[in-house]
């Protein structure tokens, strides 16, 4: 069995370090070594976005990223959305929108949201739909999800004017 | 259209299970740790239908890190019998060897070994290390071809059932049914016009998220414990006690959150083998499928051969219709094939119809509900001939539905006759819709519509509620949450109660922690563990009142509970400021409801959607899409649109793009979700609904279900749009820029 190897990253703003094969992904270590499970694993190779986390400023498919390549990276996962108690206005906006039904899709879409919030305050619906193509979900039709993410961009907006 | 007698039916609520799933905190089942869990790899057939000679597991065995290995030799040898898998009745041999491969792999991809390891590489590791003879058969892929008289046959104790009687033929076709009304011949001579067109649609797969999940422990007791995404925690129980040859109270379910399931996740796949694995080791063992597994191993829907023949008269009256419907079941017999013969025709109100059904076992996975199982296929069928008639006859389309519209009193053809529905309601509110009347201009441009019709089922659900001295209360309740039922449920009890729905915690338990509730299914789930929450709140008010009286020393009948507050003459107290005093008023109280509800209404749902077609790909573009649906009454609005847009979403896929791509030896080419071309955000515009509530007379609040009527009419909406952009009539789906542009050219030569 190959040796485990030692990786130093920084995983919602905390220091954090753990023990991980060369084979293993990123999503595995977050959800079997580290224990963060909200992000989801719904293909493994790279086309359901269920896994979708933040490697410093670039959105992943962890699932496609190895667990030692992370080394030194800042790594933002559905768990470092929120403020504390306070939920960011994509989360909420999501539960106002009902745009969410099994849930399983649901932290990739958030966390790629977050990214295109981050880099596009006002995105129009064509720029959220070719953002979060790469995110599928099975049960919404994608409707309430375009206009939660339209009413949380609108709430940020008014929030930073 | 909604009558605005209610408080809390009908508002929109945030769901109680919300903050947990955008915050990652929710449980699915491939997210339970468990200290020492070993991991398992199922190992499949390369091969889609060949006899399974000898299994060496040794080579596996003796692999570091392997802890067991198991085959269908470690299922107890069991008696014969029928199975209830949560949706219909199979043989216990069938069940069996699905879940693991007796004396031949029917399909490729189903399972034939499994390994428990120390983690779930070395776990896959090691099945490749197993070896198996396989005797490689020819493979049959279509119903067609399954049917030839020389066809290849699956399972030499097959012999067909015909029209109800079980004949000595072996073959493919398990069943042959025959629904028929009035005198067939006589309709069609009746007819000015007669349009028999045939067609043929792909399998399909449920395509939900999150992959097949289970984690067993056979524990020291002999309890079979079980953690897993399912629809239905008591079928898992039921299935693996008899696949296992225990007692069902020796099996305990616990459903954790699932991601999705639109009828596939009531099979049982992996839960036994992971038992298996568990009772060998003595330790937790888990099972997750890849996407692979899931598109190899689990049930699609049946793809399927029809012919649809319908007749009219030239004052649009149709005189006659005849159906015949090849479905393939896959490797077990059970297509959905039953239900597509109840749903064909069962818009319209028409004196003659013939039905032939035949469920045909061929070499890909056993198929699985999905979403109004059965009746998607059939409708592209029937509406695109009905669209052709109502053309031919010079009729707007939907006045020509109007003029056929199945109501009150019409007779099926498989013998119902219809209580109140809605699919005049329908029709009427997409004529209506601002989306018929705007102008549709450009080229390559068409406008389509379609109707579907699902009838729904009720079936037993049991729910506890305890009332808590701050005045909210716990429900308890056993069907598992994938769109938002708890919210649904608890808005029930909270109408009866007066509370508000936040009031009111909803919780879904374990099979020993709640009365047996059947599969989250066939758009049951807010119809009857709802049913179930509202009795359960009934007996609640009746304690409650009992209580009120003690107070106010009168007697319980002249107690009321309007919107919330008790009383009695001049006395008065609200829900919560008598929940306060239960414990000095005589302790705990619990309301229950246990229910078995047979008035399931059915629900229509009609789609008008515009499309443009590239003429020089074929690719189609959906411009607009608006869906309605009579939903009887809409609990909780948001999820009942949230409903009918995935349902479209799914029949757009259904439609444009998704299939089973088989090699001609029956390898699915395209088992990835890149290859396997599910819709994305960027596929769709958003999807309109319009909400029609024709109140279903059989449930307290009127409620008809809403999961599944949304998904039967988007293929033959669609077909007719492309029609009207194009002048070709597709005869297959997927629709996908091949076949438009196959289309295209054979008509051109």
């Amino acid at each position: 069995m190959p040796g485990k190897v030692r990786v130093q990253t920084v995983i919602n703003g905390e220091q954090a370090e753990f023990l991980c094969e060369p084979r293993q992904s990123l999503l595995e270590c977050l959800r079997d070594v580290v224990g963060l499970t909200g992000t989801k694993e719904g293909c493994n190779d790279g086309n359901c976005g269920a896994c979708t986390v933040m490697l410093d400023d670039r959105v992943v498919t962890s699932c496609l990223v190895l667990g030692v390549e992370a080394e030194g990276a800042r790594i933002t996962t559905i768990e470092g959305i929120a403020k504390g108690n306070e939920l960011h206005p994509l989360q909420r906006s999501f539960l106002e929108n009902a745009a969410l039904q099994c849930g399983i899709c649901t932290p990739g879409f958030i966390v790629a949201a977050k990214a295109l919030l981050d880099h596009e305050p006002n995105p129009t619906e064509d720029q959220i739909r070719l953002w979060l193509a790469n995110n599928l979900c099975r049960c919404t039709g994608y409707d309430k999800i375009i206009h939660a993410v339209q009413q949380a961009a609108a709430v940020a907006r008014e929030v930073a004017a | 259209m909604s009558t605005q007698q209610y408080t809390i039916v009908g508002t929109r609520p945030i769901r109680h299970d919300g903050v947990d799933k955008v915050t990652g905190r929710a449980q699915y089942g491939a997210d339970l740790q468990m200290a020492g869990t070993l991991y398992g790899h199922v190992l499949r057939s390369p091969h889609a239908h060949a006899r399974i000679k000898r299994i060496d597991t040794s080579k596996a065995e003796k692999f570091p890190g392997v802890k067991a290995v198991v085959t269908a030799a470690d299922f107890p040898e069991t008696p014969e019998r029928m199975v209830d898998l949560g949706e219909g009745d199979t043989p216990l041999s069938y069940a069996r060897g699905n879940v693991l491969a007796g004396k031949k792999a029917l399909y490729k991809g189903h399972a034939v070994a499994a390994v428990a390891a120390i983690n779930a590489h070395v776990a896959e590791e090691a099945a490749g290390l197993i070896e198996v003879d396989y005797e490689v058969l020819p493979a049959v892929l279509t119903a067609p071809d399954a049917m030839q008289e020389r066809a290849s046959i699956l399972h030499e104790d097959l012999k067909t059932n015909e029209f109800g009687e079980q004949t000595s033929r072996v073959s493919n076709v398990s069943q042959h049914f025959r629904h028929t009304m009035g005198d067939i011949a006589a309709g069609f001579a009746e007819a000015d016009v007669v349009v028999e067109r045939e067609f043929n649609t792909a399998t399909v797969h449920q395509g939900y998220i999150e992959p097949h999940n289970a984690t067993a422990l056979w524990n020291n007791d002999g309890r079979i414990l079980v953690w897993c995404s399912t629809q239905g925690a008591f079928v898992v129980r039921d299935v693996t006690a008899c696949l296992l040859d225990v007692p069902v109270s020796r099996v305990k379910v616990t459903p954790m959150e699932i991601g999705g399931g639109f009828g596939g996740k009531i099979p049982v796949y992996i839960e036994p083998v992971a038992a298996l694995l568990s009772k060998k080791t003595g330790k937790p063992v888990k099972i997750v499928m890849s996407r692979k597994d899931v598109f190899e191993g689990t049930g699609p829907t049946p793809g399927s051969y029809i012919k649809v023949k319908i007749g009219a008269r030239k004052d649009g009256r149709i005189t006659a219709a005849q159906a015949y419907l090849a479905y393939e079941a896959g490797a077990y017999p059970g297509a959905m094939v039953g239900p597509g013969a109840m749903c064909v025709f069962a818009a319209y109100d028409i004196a003659n119809v013939m039905i032939d059904g035949f469920d045909v076992v061929v070499n890909k996975p056993s198929t699985a509900a999905y979403r109004a199982p059965g009746a998607t296929n059939a409708a592209f069928a029937a509406e695109t001939v009905v669209d052709e008639i109502a053309e031919k006859l010079g009729i707007d389309p939907i006045d020509f539905r109007l003029k056929n519209a199945a109501k009150e009193g019409t007779r099926r053809a498989d013998g119902p006759k219809y209580r109140r529905i809605g699919c005049v309601e329908v029709l009427e509110a997409m004529k209506n819709h601002p989306h018929y009347k705007a102008p549709l201009g450009g080229p390559n441009r068409g406008r389509g519509v379609g109707i579907g019709f699902w009838f729904n089922i009720g079936l037993p659900s049991s729910c506890t509620i305890s009332v808590n001295g701050d005045g909210t209360v716990n429900l308890v309740e056993g069907s598992t949450d994938i769109g938002g039922t708890r919210t649904s449920i608890a808005m029930q009890a909270a109408e009866v109660l007066g509370i508000p729905a936040e009031n009111v915690r909803p919780t879904v338990v374990d099979t020993d922690s709640i009365g047996f509730t059947a599969v989250t299914g066939g758009s049951r789930t807010t119809f009857a563990t709802g049913w179930a929450a509202y009795e359960a709140a009934q007996d609640v008010v009746r304690q409650m009142k009992e209580r009120a009286a003690k107070l106010w020393e009168t007697d319980a009948a002249s107690v009321t509970l309007e919107r919330g507050v008790f009383s009695a003459g001049d006395k008065s107290m609200t829900f919560a400021e008598l929940a306060a005093k239960i414990d000095a008023t005589g302790g705990p109280i619990v309301g229950r409801g246990a229910v078995n509800p047979k008035g399931a209404g059915g629900s229509f749902s009609g789609n008008i959607v515009d499309v443009e077609v590239d003429p020089e790909t074929g690719k189609v573009t959906i411009l607009r899409f608006t869906a309605v649906q009579d939903v009887g009454t809409a609990i909780h609005p948001s999820y009942v649109e949230g409903q009918m847009q995935g349902g479209s979403a799914q029949g757009i896929g259904w439609a444009l793009n998704e299939e089973y791509y088989m090699s001609s030896d029956g390898t699915m080419m395209n088992s990835s979700l890149l290859d396997y071309r599910m819709p994305t955000a960027l596929d769709l515009p958003m999807i309109d609904t319009v909400i029609v509530e024709v109140p279903n007379p059989g449930h307290p609040f009127g409620v008809r279900g809403v999961g599944e009527a949304n998904i039967i009419p988007p293929p033959g909406a669609i077909a007719n749009a492309i029609y009207h952009a194009t002048g070709v009539r597709m005869q297959r789906l997927p629709m996908n820029p091949p076949a438009i542009m196959e289309a295209i050219w054979s008509q051109r030569d």
